[in-house]
């Protein structure tokens, strides 16, 4: 592999690059959730009375609940994204886990709450419904399709903390790698560690014609370019994760409120 | 000649040769933008071609009145799937997907994208959706009938395969977004020491407009798709007039989309023409800011005229005459740019090369195209052509007259840059007499057919059109005849054709200044940009 | 070409304080939105409901988001869209309204 195509391997961080990358696709977002709203506001304009009606049908309660869960998650969050900053990985593994737990904590709610209106016979396509008014059927309809891409999100928000828990807690790291076509020169001889004095501190077995490839593994560090990278990736990790809280600081009040 | 940063690079291997994968992996596993950027080149082309075959069909279709080659059915089929391809699978990717990603970096002075995984990611999403696409054709009740816009209530009812066709496009929108997302995040952060955002090629400035409507747009395509398969899944009831779901909205939010998506479409195209027309000129672009400033005004009014897609659908008054009015200020940012490229040929010293020649196309056929575009934004006159083949006739002079001949001229102008190698000449000019005759033949017809009432999308016509759709037919042939004999001279040329060199047409942006085809990571060392992109050093001095 | 080394952290930090009084902030906040909900404003109620929503969000997003601490690009994007979606919405309604 000649010089060029090395330096792809190479990793570099352009953080505020990254940034800008994260917020053009949260703009996708919110744009999509948009549509939603836009179909939201010409039915309520439509059909004031059956919103208002159907909105009283749904508990108050519940929402307010998921909205304090979802306002905390977010704290929990950007509190993770401060430990790191400050070099707490320990901090902030677990404020990712309460985060991740008030993820959970909303999707169970929600479970119930959706739950109840199905047993029911209120959903999309159901017989009970039909009975409904024509304004009703679509409040339900909005309902499932808003709160359910929303639920969705949120999913995908937890998705992504799994993985982040994953590279914050993975603490091995390959310092060195020596490919086959150079390891011929390594043929019989050993691999040593030796602190800075030059203490010997271990010593490999020798090095056969067999070995074919070798991986030098740091383990139980965190270096700080491990750091650094996990750093970007839960900053833009937790900007998904506060968009999840807006769109839902939006539909508690279109869903749960317009009732009075 | 001063900043030029070949010399050293001469000895380097390009980036065909640079592989970190075996055979075809070494394509479908690389983040170089070169590489995606031909992927896309080919899979599109490979679209394209078959919906020119499909549009073949068509025209034989309407050959003689009554059943020529197919029934009802079958037609509303092709002409669906002609549609999507068309739209979709080839001219919505298109340019940007294709010459942007290839060139944006070079342009720019950069090694890659910003995110290239992201980029080989947007072009996975892209095969998925055309794999979907293809798939929507022979799997289940058979292939979609509902036109490439997919109306409610019809497609949610039409028991065709709607649904895989809808999952189809909202992948592609997917692989859209990323591309957009990929080029501002690129143009923010990756230009090279020098180039401030008024020193980029005015292609890159058009591929920034676009890459905004890409961002901005396409997520409403996306809810309005998602929307229609939890209608035909679940029956949320939000477009379906019998659960007190209005079918205008979802015309509303499928216009709101695809308005924009028109300038998907043609912005990059302008953006090309605007890089090709100094080069031939032999002078720089006269009034640079102006038509960078116009491709965003275009991308911003783009958002305000979707209705006029509505006329007829049962919009109020009121909005039928905001929208028809907000319509017409599109012309004002386009015939900004039609005037530019006008003022720039204006004592140029022209050179009639054929990436020219295509590249000129543009403005009388889009001119023509934009025009009539003016008497469909008309309340009044649209009443009388709506849904006719004056519509057919308008939108193919604007995509195909426009952006078509555009991305035939970029593919002769960077043709030889990609492929290393050159092509003949004089038999591009002849492709192009046959194209640019076989155009017009086809689609100006169209014109004073929908004038006279021949409606569109139907299979079977009265028999007081026949003569005009024989002309029609006749002129599709003959322009076939010109695409087939553009794409064997193109072909052979970049396989067998001499070797072609650095910089053939005498191009001042930066990627003529890499070496031919551009080695793996384009730059040596980033170039210090120190002049305007199309600096023409002996010219500029004796115009003085 | 990598500078990893010049600035030890990626973005400003914001004290653990600010966070909490946000969040604060943004409780208090829904008590207020439930509250007004439960007074009989009647059309206005949506307005009031969708104006605290949208100052919820602007304490999201310029602390919890850091979009205060950005460069002032990414402050131009968020108007861009919110106008962007602001606009469809209103021609939309030219439509809606009239019909
Ligand atoms: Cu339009």
């Amino acid at each position: 592999m000649s010089q060029a195509a090395e330096l792809t391997m190479e990793k570099h961080y352009d953080p505020i690059g990254s940034r800008i990358g994260m917020w053009l696709f949260l703009f996708t977002e919110f744009l999509l959730f948009g549509g939603l709203f836009l179909l939201y506001a010409i039915y309520l304009n439509k059909y004031p009375e059956e919103f208002h009606y159907g909105s009283s049908q749904l508990d108050q309660f519940v929402g307010a609940m998921n909205t304090i869960i979802l306002l905390t998650s977010s704290l929990t969050m950007v509190l993770a994204v401060g430990a790191l900053q400050r070099d707490r990985r320990k901090l902030s593994i677990f404020f990712l886990v309460t985060t991740f737990t008030f993820g959970a904590a909303f999707l169970i709610n929600k479970y119930f709450e959706w739950g109840h209106k199905i047993e029911l016979g209120i959903y999309p396509g159901s017989q009970e419904l039909t009975q409904h008014p024509q304004g009703e059927i679509v409040f339900y309809g909005l309902y499932y399709a808003m709160t359910g891409l929303h639920g969705l999100h949120v999913i995908i928000g937890m998705v992504i903390m799994l993985f982040l828990l994953y590279f914050l807690l993975k603490k091995s790291h390959r310092a060195l790698s020596i490919k086959s076509n150079q390891i011929q020169n390594l043929n019989g001889k050993r691999l040593l560690l030796s602190d800075e004095t030059g203490k010997k501190l271990w010593k490999s077995q020798e090095i056969t014609s067999e070995v074919t490839g070798m991986d030098v593994v740091v383990k139980g560090v965190f270096t700080e370019e491990q750091l650094k990278s996990s750093e970007v990736k839960l900053e833009n990790s937790g900007l998904y994760w506060h968009l999840v809280d807006i769109i839902w600081i939006f539909l508690f009040p279109l869903f749960y409120l317009v009732s009075m | 000649m001063s900043d030029s940063v070949a010399g050293s690079l001469a000895a380097e291997k390009n980036f065909y040769q640079e592989k970190t994968h075996k055979g075809i992996l070494a394509w479908l596993l690389s983040t170089d933008h070169k590489r995606i950027g031909i992927m896309y080149l080919f899979s599109m082309l490979t679209f394209f071609l078959i919906a020119v075959f499909l549009g073949f069909l068509m025209r034989l279709e309407m050959l003689t009145p009554g059943e020529t080659v197919m029934g009802a059915h079958t037609y509303n089929s092709i002409f669906t799937l002609h549609g999507v391809l068309m739209i979709f699978l080839f001219i919505i990717p298109g340019i940007p997907a294709a010459f942007g990603n290839f060139m944006l970096p070079l342009q720019i002075g950069a090694r890659d994208v910003a995110f290239p995984r992201l980029n080989l990611l947007s072009y996975w999403f892209y095969l998925t959706g055309a794999i979907l696409a293809l798939l929507s054709l022979f799997t289940g009740p058979g292939p979609a009938d509902t036109g490439w816009t997919f109306y409610a209530p019809y497609s949610l009812r039409t028991g065709t395969n709607v649904a895989l066709a809808v999952m189809a496009a909202f992948i592609l929108g997917f692989s859209s977004i990323l591309t957009g997302l990929n080029f501002i995040t690129t143009m923010h952060r990756l230009r090279a020491p020098g180039m401030s955002f008024f020193k980029m090629p005015l292609f890159c400035w058009s591929l920034y407009a676009t890459g905004w409507i890409q961002i901005l747009a396409t997520p409403i395509l996306g809810i309005t798709l998602a929307l229609v398969l939890m209608e035909r899944w679940l029956g949320i009831g939000v477009f379906d007039p019998v659960k007190g779901g209005d079918p205008v909205l979802y015309q509303h939010l499928f216009w709101i989309y695809s308005h924009p998506a028109v300038y998907i479409m043609i912005l990059p195209a302008m953006g090309i023409l605007s890089d090709i027309i100094p080069t031939f000129a032999r002078r720089t672009i006269f009034g640079y800011k102006a038509i960078a400033f116009s491709s965003l005004a275009i991308a911003f009014v783009g958002y305000l005229v979707w209705g006029h897609h509505m006329f007829t659908s049962g919009i109020s008054d009121t909005s039928r005459m905001a929208f028809s009015f907000l319509t017409f200020l599109v012309a004002i940012p386009s015939a900004i740019k039609v005037f530019n490229w006008l003022a720039t040929l204006y004592k140029g010293s022209i050179d009639v090369t054929p990436p020219f020649l295509y590249g000129i196309s543009f403005i009388i056929l889009f001119s023509i195209g934009g025009l009539t575009g003016l008497i469909l934004g008309a309340l009044a006159t649209d009443i009388h052509v709506h849904d006719t083949y004056f519509v057919v006739a308008h939108f193919h002079y604007v995509m195909f007259g426009g952006t078509g001949f555009v991305f035939f001229a970029a593919l002769h102008y960077w043709g030889p840059k990609m492929f290393g190698r050159m092509f003949n000449s004089k038999v591009s000019y002849i492709a192009w007499g046959f194209l640019f005759v076989g155009f017009n033949m086809l689609y100006f017809t169209m014109f004073v057919l929908g004038y006279m009432g021949m409606p569109r999308r139907y299979y079977d016509f009265l028999p007081e059109f026949h003569s005009l759709h024989v002309v029609a037919t006749v002129g599709s042939w003959i322009l076939i005849i010109g695409i087939i004999i553009m794409f064997v001279n193109l072909y052979r040329g970049f396989r067998y054709g001499p070797r072609a060199t650095m910089n053939p047409w005498g191009g001042t942006t930066l990627e003529w200044k890499v070496p031919t085809p551009p080695p793996l990571e384009n730059f040596d060392k980033i170039p210090e940009v120190k002049h305007e992109p199309y600096y023409h050093p002996r010219n500029q001095e004796e115009r003085q | 070409m990598v500078h990893q080394n010049e600035h030890q952290h990626t973005q400003h930090i914001v004290g653990y304080g600010t966070y909490i009084m946000v969040w604060l902030a943004l409780l208090m906040l829904t008590a207020l939105t439930v509250t007004v909900a439960g007074m009989n404003f009647k059309n206005f109620a949506i307005v009031i409901a969708i104006l605290i929503a949208g100052l919820k969000s602007i304490l999201v997003m310029n602390y919890f988001m850091h979009l205060k601490f950005e460069p002032p690009i990414f402050r131009t994007m968020v108007y861009i869209t919110v106008f962007t979606l602001a606009i469809i919405i209103g021609l939309t309604f030219t439509d809606i309204s009239f019909r």
